[in-house]
C-alpha cells in the first residue's frame, strides 16, 4: 500500500502541474463521450423515425421489388398472398403499391414514385388519413421536401402521368390534401402518396402490392412464396453504416485531444524522472527495487486519469444531463442524408462511459510507463550523485 | 315522259350525292397508311432538333430498322455523343458509349424514358409499329390540314399491351399520310402531338421528312425531326444487329 499512498501524495505535492494535466484529459474525456452518444443519439433518432414511419415491424417485398432500382417498379408487384392478406384483413399489416410516374411542375418533366396505401391503415405513423376521397379529385399526399422541390401547395391540382400494368399511358390530375412535415427522406422526396384502392384501380393492380408493411412487434412471420421478409435488421443497416462511418470520422477529433494530454503526460514524466534522481537513488538505498520504482512512478502518471475522471464527473455529468435535456439544434438546411429532427437528443450508455474510462485509463498507463523504462538501467550511486547511467 | 325524266334524274343525282357522302372504312384508311410508310427494312439518317428551356441542340443519327423488332442506331453528332450506339432487340436495349468503351445493357423500362430529353421515348425513335394490328380505326370526320384534304380518324387500342390508349390522326386523302396525330392517355388526357412539316416522295412514296412532336403536359417548342435520307427495303446484313457490331 505504500506504493499508491506515495503516489498520491508526490502527484498532490507536484500542485499546478498535476492540476493542468489532469483538467486536460478530463476534458478529453467530457468530449469523447459528448461525441459517442451524439452519435448515437443520432443513430437511436433516425432509427425510431424510420421504424414509426416507414418501417414498423418489418417489411414483406413482392420478388421484384428493389426500392433502390425505379426502373423495375413497374414489374414489382402481384396480389397479397393468402397469409398477409389475413394480416391486412385483421389490422395487423398495411399493403404498400409502388409504380413509376411523371409529373410536370411549371411544365417541366420530373419522374416520381407513385405509392398507395390505405387511408385507415394504422401500422405506420404516416399520416395516410388525409387520402380519405370525398369527390371525383384523387387526393394526394407529400412532404414538405417533395413540396418545396415542386413548388406544390395544398389544395393545387399537378398532373401525373403513369403507365398501367399493361404498359400503357395513363394521366390524371391529382389534389394536393395534405403537405406532410416528416424527418423521414425516404416517403417524402420525390414521392406522392394517393389511396391504395385508387391506385390500383387506375393501375389495373386488383389486390395487387409491391410490398406489405408488419406491424411493430410481430412475431408470426410466415414464409410466402414470391415475397421476402426484410427484418429490421436488414432495413436498418444503412443508417447502422452511416453513423459508423460518420463517427469514425468524428473521431479524429477527439483522437487528436486524447494526444495532447498524453504528450503532456508523457512529458510531465520525462521531467519528473530527470529531476528527481537524488529521490529515486534515496528509495533505492532505503530498500525499494528498481521495478518498484517503475511502479510508483508508473502508477503516478496513470492516477491523471483517475483524478481527471473525477474532475470530468464533477462538471461534465451536469453538462451531459442538461444537453440530454436540450439536445443539439440543427442549423436549418442541415442535411445527414437520414432522419433526423430540428434537434439531435444525445444518446448515453453504460458501455460508453465504462469503454472511454477504461481506454483512457490504459492509454494513460501506457503512456507513464515509457519514460520509466530508464530507471532500469539506473544505479542506485549514480542516482544518489544525481546522474542518470 | 319530260316530269318522269326530271324525276328519275333527282334520284341519280340524290344517290350519287349519297355515294360520294360515303366515307371508306377507317381500317381500310389505316392499311393504305401502313402501305406507304411500312417497309421490312429501313435505312435512315435523321436530325433530331430538342428545343429546351435553355435553347436548342441537335442531335444527328443513323438507323438502321428491321421489323419491329430490331433496330441498331449510331450517332452522328454532337461530338459529344459522336459514336454511341444503341441496339434494340425486342424489349432488350444495349448502349455502346465510346468515351468509356463500355457497353450497358438496359432493362426495357428504358424504352418508356425520353431519348436525350427530347419528346420521344426510345419506343417512339426506335419502334415502326404497324397501326392496323394495333387499333380499331373509325373515321369521324373529313377536314383540311395544310391545304391537304384529310379523313380524321379515331384509333382505339384492340386491347394489347400498347402505349397509347388512343389516337386521333389526320390522313392526306390521296397520299395516304399521317399529316397530324394526337396520342391520348386511358383517361382521353391529350399526352403528345404529332404534326407533319414537309412531305417528300422517296421510293414511290409519300414520306414525312420534317416532323415536329411535342409532349402536351410539358412546356417548350417540342422536338422537331428532319428526315435527311431513307433507303426502304434495304439489304441490311444480320450481323448489324448483333452486339459486336455496338465496338465496331
Amino acid at each position: 500500500m505504500i506504493i499508491p499512498r506515495l503516489a498520491i501524495k508526490n502527484l498532490m505535492g507536484a500542485g499546478i502541474r498535476t492540476w493542468l494535466n489532469v483538467v486536460v484529459l478530463s476534458l478529453a474525456f467530457v468530449i469523447i463521450i459528448f461525441f459517442q452518444s451524439l452519435y448515437k443519439g443520432m443513430g437511436d433518432q433516425a432509427k425510431e423515425a424510420k421504424i414509426d414511419i416507414e418501417f414498423a415491424g418489418g417489411q414483406y417485398w413482392h420478388e421484384e421489388y428493389d426500392p433502390l432500382d425505379p426502373l423495375t417498379l413497374e414489374d414489382a408487384h402481384g396480389f397479397v398472398p393468402g397469409p398477409l392478406q389475413e394480416k391486412v384483413d385483421k389490422g395487423e399489416a398495411a399493403p404498400i403499391l409502388v409504380s413509376q410516374a411523371s409529373i410536370y411542375p411549371e411544365g417541366r418533366l420530373q419522374t416520381i414514385i407513385l405509392k398507395g396505401i390505405d387511408p385507415k391503415q394504422t401500422i405506420i405513423d404516416l399520416p395516410s388519413k388525409f387520402l380519405v376521397q370525398e369527390g371525383d379529385d384523387v387526393p394526394a399526399l407529400i412532404g414538405t421536401r417533395m413540396a418545396k422541390n415542386t413548388g406544390l401547395n395544398q389544395g393545387d391540382m399537378i398532373t401525373v402521368r403513369w403507365r398501367d400494368a399493361k404498359g400503357t399511358f395513363d394521366a390524371r390530375d391529382f389534389r394536393i390534401v395534405q403537405i406532410m412535415r416528416t424527418t423521414v427522406e425516404t416517403v417524402d422526396q420525390g414521392q406522392i402518396w394517393i389511396p391504395l384502392e385508387t391506385m390500383r384501380e387506375l393501375m389495373g393492380m386488383e389486390n395487387e402490392a409491391s410490398l406489405v408493411v408488419v406491424a411493430k412487434n410481430t412475431v408470426n412471420i410466415p414464409a410466402v412464396q414470391g415475397w421476402e421478409f426484410k427484418n429490421l435488421e436488414f432495413l436498418l443497416a444503412d443508417i447502422d453504416n452511416l453513423i459508423k462511418a460518420k463517427s469514425a470520422g468524428g473521431s479524429i477529433m477527439y483522437v487528436f485531444l486524447l494526444l495532447l494530454a498524453m504528450l503532456a503526460i508523457f512529458n510531465t514524466q520525462v521531467l519528473s524522472i530527470f529531476r528527481r534522481r537524488k529521490e529515486m537513488g534515496t528509495m533505492m538505498a532505503l530498500g525499494f527495487t528498481r521495478s518498484k520504482v517503475i511502479q510508483l512512478f508508473t502508477l503516478e502518471g496513470a492516477m491523471h486519469s483517475v483524478l481527471a475522471a473525477i474532475i470530468a464527473a464533477v462538471y461534465g455529468i451536469p453538462f451531459l444531463v442538461w444537453f440530454d435535456k436540450t439536445g443539439f439544434a440543427l442549423p436549418q438546411g442541415t442535411d445527414f442524408g437520414f432522419a433526423l429532427g430540428e434537434k439531435i437528443f444525445p444518446g448515453y450508455s453504460i458501455g460508453m462511459v465504462v469503454g472511454t474510462v477504461v481506454l483512457v485509463l490504459m492509454v494513460t498507463t501506457v503512456v507513464s510507463f515509457l519514460p520509466t523504462r530508464r530507471i532500469a538501467k539506473l544505479k542506485p550511486t549514480d542516482a544518489l550523485r544525481g546522474k542518470m547511467s | 315522259m319530260k316530269k318522269l325524266c326530271g324525276f328519275t334524274f333527282l334520284i341519280f343525282l340524290c344517290a350519287a350525292g349519297c355515294l360520294a357522302q360515303e366515307w371508306p372504312s377507317g381500317e381500310w384508311i389505316l392499311e393504305r397508311v401502313d402501305e406507304n410508310i411500312g417497309a421490312d427494312n429501313k435505312v435512315s439518317i435523321s436530325e433530331m432538333v430538342i428545343h429546351g428551356r435553355r435553347g436548342s441542340r441537335s442531335v444527328k443519327s443513323k438507323s438502321w430498322l428491321q421489323g419491329t423488332e430490331k433496330s441498331f442506331t449510331e450517332y452522328l453528332a454532337p461530338a459529344r455523343d459522336k459514336g454511341t450506339k444503341m441496339l434494340k432487340l425486342e424489349d432488350q436495349l444495349w448502349i455502346y458509349t465510346p468515351s468509356t468503351d463500355r457497353t450497358i445493357k438496359i432493362s426495357g423500362h428504358m424504352l418508356r424514358q425520353s431519348v436525350m430529353g427530347s419528346d420521344l421515348s426510345y419506343e417512339d425513335f426506335m419502334e415502326d409499329p404497324d397501326l392496323t394490328n394495333l387499333y380499331e380505326a373509325k373515321v369521324i370526320a373529313e377536314e383540311t390540314f395544310k391545304e391537304r384534304s384529310c379523313w380524321v380518324l379515331e384509333l382505339t387500342s384492340k386491347g394489347g399491351d400498347i402505349a397509347y390508349h388512343s389516337r386521333k390522326i389526320w390522313v392526306d386523302k390521296e397520299r395516304f399520310v399521317s399529316m397530324k396525330e394526337e396520342r391520348f392517355a386511358k383517361s382521353g388526357k391529350l399526352l403528345k402531338t404529332f404534326v407533319v412539316e414537309k412531305i417528300e416522295r422517296i421510293q414511290n412514296r409519300w414520306i414525312p421528312t420534317h416532323m415536329i412532336f411535342k409532349d402536351e403536359l410539358k412546356s417548350g417548342k417540342g422536338t422537331e425531326f428532319f428526315l435527311e435520307s431513307l433507303e426502304m427495303n434495304a439489304d441490311i446484313p444480320d450481323a448489324v444487329f448483333t452486339k459486336a457490331s455496338l465496338r465496331k
